[in-house]
């Protein structure tokens, strides 16, 4: 490790601006409309992060030597120094409000010094350095619930378990998507919620959601990903296309080339467009993100795809996408029990055949994926065989393949 | 103040049910408390989404602060008669500390300036890893910007075509197999692309993530454009007594990962030498052996042995390219370009990478055409050899092309392309 970077952490201190009252009004005296330069500061960038280590992690930073789980989601770690931290991880909703995360604050000013770390997961982390605190706090967290009775802070997300669920926006937020995000990750993982909290499985299962396939998260190399899908080609709004659209950028927006300029006429007024070959579009929504005039939403043709067996981590075999298994499952709001019966099927029928250490991906390789469609009993169509770019590396080109019940001999 | 208008969502409360963290409890109790009128709205419309089975968000809108060409995602409600206090529901991305850890402090502070000035709701946090402030008004967008960097040193992130503000594990911070100083480096980078971030000049998006060893805890070959992923290019370290613990049972295998199943004692054969990709490892019974000329870095035998085996100390990271979801042309994983580069500030060596990689890009590359799409346009080879200068290798590919297409430059042909075709003639009469 470099000297220079261990000193530099050793001495950076806590900023102490944030110590200060929160003047709610100083903005409207410093921001002047008229000369918006003014008092203007900019390209700061983020604080430092070593002013909110907490002090083990500071001192200890680089020294860590080994680690282990001790129950799920508390992972105990050891320092060349001999010092200890016990980290406790908590799933979280991500979609979360200020009062949340001033519980959040609430638990780490009781029990850790006013640190916290959140996850790439949207885990949050609470360190303790001994087992009293790692009692009590834990104790704490299992009594912490909402109003109609879920817990605000499920331990667990750690080992051969279902951690949380990364996700995007949904119907909550975002202008594009699908499907909702938040209510089927909450309908998910209230099913798979034992999942989280143990280590039951062969290894750990990353599962994720994207609202759309723009895919604001790494849907495509999970264990288990939820993807939603249009199916319908966009609607085409001629009277307004000419005003908010640039008519070249959408026509070059098309992966397939299905989008062409047109001159329509309404009501003796020529209007410029574009015109969409609908038996060519793939409903990748690339148009409509390029032209608000090119609407694809739609409450029936909307839904749901699984894709499984993709990982990230290069451990034992290289990362690799998840593949399409379920083409469409309809949007079934508000707890989308076609998606959490297909989830919970794939994920107990891994568990069941999969071998220790063994990701899903592995497992499907290993036993073939016909097999993974015989043993999870989802119907095969043809929508799973790749008709896009480079398709033809996913064909069978060998006699390497299992008699399942697939197979009706000619 | 108006009155608070409640709306009736029975879907929407069906969510409040189960063990895991309801929002939608979350958001009520808050609107309760706070009196907010902008999340009774927003579960007004979830509900009638969850009806349509539609999103009423309209499309973009085009908002911001003074100066800077991202960090303000523009949103309006298209039900704004229904729902008027989210008519305008801006996001705002806060550029994170590097690996999220946080004093509360800071995190109190951050929550009044969003009771103050927008909805109290939050994404913690976004994909790329802002903390996301979730809805306010266009009125608003200066004075929370003010607040931010007079009242807590805190910046906006990214968004657009723009660099995305960059991410990173949580390192040396917290994790023992870490090869790289992933809050330094990621830091150390914000801050030095403060204008790439801010104002946008790249055909498309661009994202840093930085993981410290090949687990890839924050999915760097999956979705970041320039992949910075630490590994060591010395020995894996064993304490031999340790290993023997785990073959022994002293010591759990995994951490303890698998602690709530029956696998039977632990067979390092099985567990550990058979698994390894690169059949490199021996056990005789007292010691493992590792021939580390022939590993792979895969970290599984540290995975499942933490107590035993480390990664080497000569660490660096492996410098991968052009990962992306699927659109445009199909999602892609990273592709190698440095097998290993030592890291260490001011990080030169990689700033010129990036900086040659940022130019072609902005030259060649097309209106939201990502760095990955135009190296496979160009091609690998052109984009390794011509454009960053470095010398093809086999790490570069997992196999060699199986056709014989090569682009042949006139300079590597004896003689040249010209050619006389009556001299062709006399020897090959037509």
């Amino acid at each position: 490790m470099s000297d220079k970077v261990y000193e530099e952490i050793q001495n950076v201190q806590l900023d102490e601006i944030f110590s200060k009252p929160y003047d709610p009004e100083l903005a409207e005296k410093l921001y002047n409309p008229q000369k918006p330069m003014e008092n203007r500061i900019t390209d700061i960038g983020p604080p430092h992060y070593a002013q909110f280590f907490p002090p083990v992690i500071k001192k200890n930073y680089g020294k860590w030597k080994s680690h282990e789980i001790i129950q799920p989601g508390v992972i105990k770690y050891t320092s060349e120094t001999g010092d200890v931290v016990f980290a406790v991880r908590v799933g979280t909703p991500r979609l979360i409000t200020t009062d949340y995360i001033r519980e959040v604050c609430e638990i780490a000013d009781k029990y850790c010094d006013g640190y916290v770390r959140w996850t790439t997961r949207n885990n949050i982390e609470f360190h303790v350095t001994d087992e009293e605190k790692l009692r009590a706090l834990l104790d704490d967290l299992k009594g912490r619930k909402h109003p109609s009775g879920s817990y605000k802070f499920p331990v667990g997300g750690t080992g051969a378990s279902v951690t949380n669920i990364v996700h995007t926006q949904g119907w909550v937020h975002c202008h594009t998507p699908a499907i909702d995000a938040s209510g089927v990750v909450k309908a998910v993982m209230d099913e798979l919620f034992e999942y989280f909290g143990s280590h039951k499985l062969p290894a750990q299962v990353r599962i994720a959601l994207a609202c759309c396939l723009n895919m604001c998260g790494a849907v495509h190399c999970s264990d288990i990903a939820i993807l939603g899908i249009h199916r319908k080609p966009p609607l085409i709004e001629d009277d307004r296309l000419q005003y908010v659209c640039e008519i070249p950028l959408v026509v070059a927006a098309c992966p397939l080339g299905a989008i062409k300029p047109a001159t329509v006429e309404i009501n003796g007024e020529k209007k410029k467009t574009v015109r969409v070959n609908k038996e060519r579009c793939m409903f990748c929504g690339n148009c409509y993100t390029m032209c608000p005039a090119m609407p694809l939403a739609d409450g029936e043709g909307d839904g749901i795809a699984i894709l499984v067996g993709g990982k990230i981590s290069n451990r034992i075999s290289p990362p690799k996408f998840s593949k399409l298994v379920i083409p469409y499952i309809p949007n079934e709001p508000p707890r989308w029990p076609t998606t959490v019966k297909w989830v919970k099927k794939i994920l107990e029928t891994y568990a069941q055949h999969a071998r220790k250490y063994e990701r899903l991906g592995e497992w499907a390789e290993r036993i073939g994926w016909e097999k993974f469609f015989e043993l999870c009993e989802i119907p095969f169509t043809e929508k799973s065989i790749d008709d896009y770019r480079l398709a033809y590396d996913t064909y069978r080109t060998s006699l390497h393949f299992k008699f399942t019940s697939h197979v009706e001999p000619m | 103040m108006a009155e608070i208008k409640k709306h009736d969502t029975p879907m929407v409360d069906e969510l409040k049910k189960g063990p895991w963290p309801s929002f939608v409890d979350d958001i009520y109790s808050y609107a309760e408390k706070h009196q907010k009128q902008a999340c009774f709205d927003l579960l007004g419309q979830l509900e009638l989404s969850f009806k349509h089975k539609e999103t009423h968000w309209k499309h973009g809108g085009i908002v911001g602060v003074f100066g800077y060409g991202g960090g303000v995602i523009g949103r309006y409600s298209d039900q704004q008669d229904k729902f008027p206090a989210i008519w305008a529901f801006h996001t705002i991305r806060v550029n994170q500390p590097a690996s999220k850890w946080y004093h509360t402090s800071a995190l109190r502070k951050l929550c009044e300036i969003w009771d103050h000035r927008g909805s109290g709701m939050t994404n913690f946090h976004g994909s790329t890893g802002d903390m996301v402030l979730l809805g306010t008004v266009t009125e608003q967008l200066e004075p929370i910007f003010f607040d931010l960097t007079h009242q807590m040193n805190m910046d906006l992130g990214g968004s657009g075509s723009n660099l995305r503000t960059p991410s990173c594990c949580v390192g040396k911070a917290r994790c023992e197999w870490s090869c790289l100083d992933t809050q330094a480096l990621c830091y150390d980078l914000t801050m030095t692309y403060q204008d790439e971030l801010h104002r946008p000049a790249f055909p498309y998006k661009f994202k840093f993530k930085i993981s410290g060893c090949p687990n890839d805890c924050v999915a760097a070959i999956a979705r970041a454009d320039l992949s910075i992923i630490g590994t060591w290019i010395d020995d894996i370290r064993i304490d031999q007594e340790a290993v023997r613990a785990y073959v022994g049972g002293e010591l759990k295998p995994n951490a303890g990962a698998h602690s709530d199943r029956d696998w039977g004692p632990f067979d390092i054969q099985k567990e550990v030498i058979d698994l390894c990709p690169a059949q490199c490892m021996h056990w005789d019974g007292k010691e493992l052996h590792i021939n580390n000329k022939e590993c792979v870095r895969c970290m599984h035998c540290i995975n499942v042995m933490p107590e035993a085996l480390r990664p080497g100390t000569d660490t660096g990271a492996t410098l991968l390219m052009g990962a992306k979801a699927p659109i445009l042309e199909g999602a892609q994983l990273s592709t190698v370009i440095v097998p290993f580069m030592r890291l260490e500030p001011p990080y030169d060596n990689l700033k010129e990478i990036i900086e040659k990689t940022w130019d072609f890009w902005m030259e060649n590359g097309k209106n939201r055409e990502r760095l990955g799409e135009l190296i496979q346009r160009v091609g690998l080879n052109r984009f390794i050899v011509d454009v960053l200068g470095l010398k093809p290798i086999p790490q570069h590919i997992r196999e060699p092309r199986s056709n014989p297409y090569v682009f042949w430059k006139e300079e590597e042909v004896e003689g040249g392309w010209d050619r006389d075709v009556a001299e062709f003639r006399k020897r090959h009469p037509a």
